[in-house]
């Protein structure tokens, strides 16, 4: 379905808004710690900033930012991102999913805890960002009405 | 003055709800129901849980009214009723 | 109109004599939100409360939620992905 957006004025604000939109969903996931925001906030934008693009610039253009087929192995890498996480605690030494025990020498417990909490985040908007996209390619690529 | 704001939060949201039951055209009714959602999203921001907004706003104003548009593409314009 | 008569009896909204923020239940066990207060910042260097309860201390919740989501995209895949040879499932 997703074709070539046909006014002129769409496709450039909407291709001049979506690097910002991106660097604030990526400073939305960084920053999560210390202001409102997190994985899911964060990879939702990011997925809605490329979903922008599949709406107006059309799939041949979008499908360098995000290629298609990258979209269920992409959803599938932010889960183990996280369960990894709970795995490498356990390698540490401690229970699952404490990350006061990750693998890391040199940190404290509370700062070894922080940078845990920024991985999982990471994983989650991974997870988010991907499944957004596959939803949506899957809906729009099905020609499942005609 | 945070309970005035809540009141009239409240009121659009009623109003936005009203509307998108109401109105005949699926893609006026489709941007009512983003504007439900950004009104839910300032009532969360008002009584203080920052987070649960933000995702509102996203999820709901965003994504949802999005895919919300990709199912309308393929189905007829107007409701039956 | 049952639920709206008994929403006048609620306490007010961050209340602190509310059941869910005093420090010791009635039973006497002990709170679960002043613990997150006192201690959060403390023991995860994290000043946003809310993603450190999120990600650390309900670690598991956040993991089936990530899980959920990505089960509803893999569901979404496999109902409506197109086969290669056009026949159905």
């Amino acid at each position: 379905m997703v074709k070539k957006s046909s006014s002129i004025i769409v496709g450039i604000v909407s291709r001049a808004i979506v690097p910002f939109i991106q660097l604030f969903a990526l400073y939305v996931i960084v920053h999560g710690h210390s202001s409102p925001g997190g994985g899911f906030q964060g990879g939702a934008l990011l997925g809605a900033s490329i979903l922008l693009l599949r709406l107006t610039v059309g799939r041949e253009g979008s499908e360098l930012v995000f290629p298609e087929r990258m979209g269920t192995p992409m959803s599938g890498f932010g889960v183990f991102i996280y369960a990894f996480v709970g795995v490498a605690a356990m390698i540490g030494g401690g229970v699952y999913l404490n990350y006061a025990f990750l693998p890391i020498g040199g940190m404290q417990p509370a700062e070894l805890r922080s940078l845990g909490i920024l991985l999982v985040e990471t994983g989650v908007g991974i997870g988010v960002m991907a499944t957004m996209i596959v939803i949506f390619d899957d809906i729009a690529k099905g020609n499942f009405h005609d | 003055m945070t309970l005035y704001l809540e009141i009239i939060i409240y009121l659009l949201l009623i109003g936005c709800a009203i509307i998108a039951l109401r109105v005949k055209d699926l893609l006026a009714a489709i941007v009512v129901l983003s504007a439900y959602s950004l009104c839910s999203a300032f009532l969360f921001a008002v009584v203080g849980a920052v987070d649960v907004g933000f995702t509102e706003a996203v999820v709901g104003a965003g994504l949802s009214g999005l895919l919300f548009l990709a199912a309308l593409f393929y189905t007829s314009r107007k409701s039956a009723d | 109109m049952l639920l709206v008569y008994a929403a006048t009896e609620l306490p007010m909204r961050g209340s602190i004599d509310a059941p869910c923020n005093v420090d010791s239940s009635l039973t006497g066990t002990p709170g679960a939100s002043t613990y997150y207060i006192r201690n959060a910042q403390k023991e995860m260097n994290t000043p946003n409360m809310v993603t450190a309860i999120l990600a650390d201390y309900r670690g598991y919740d956040t993991l089936g939620e990530t899980t959920v989501i990505f089960c509803a995209g893999i569901v979404v895949f496999l109902i409506l992905r197109k086969l290669k040879d056009g026949k159905k499932i």
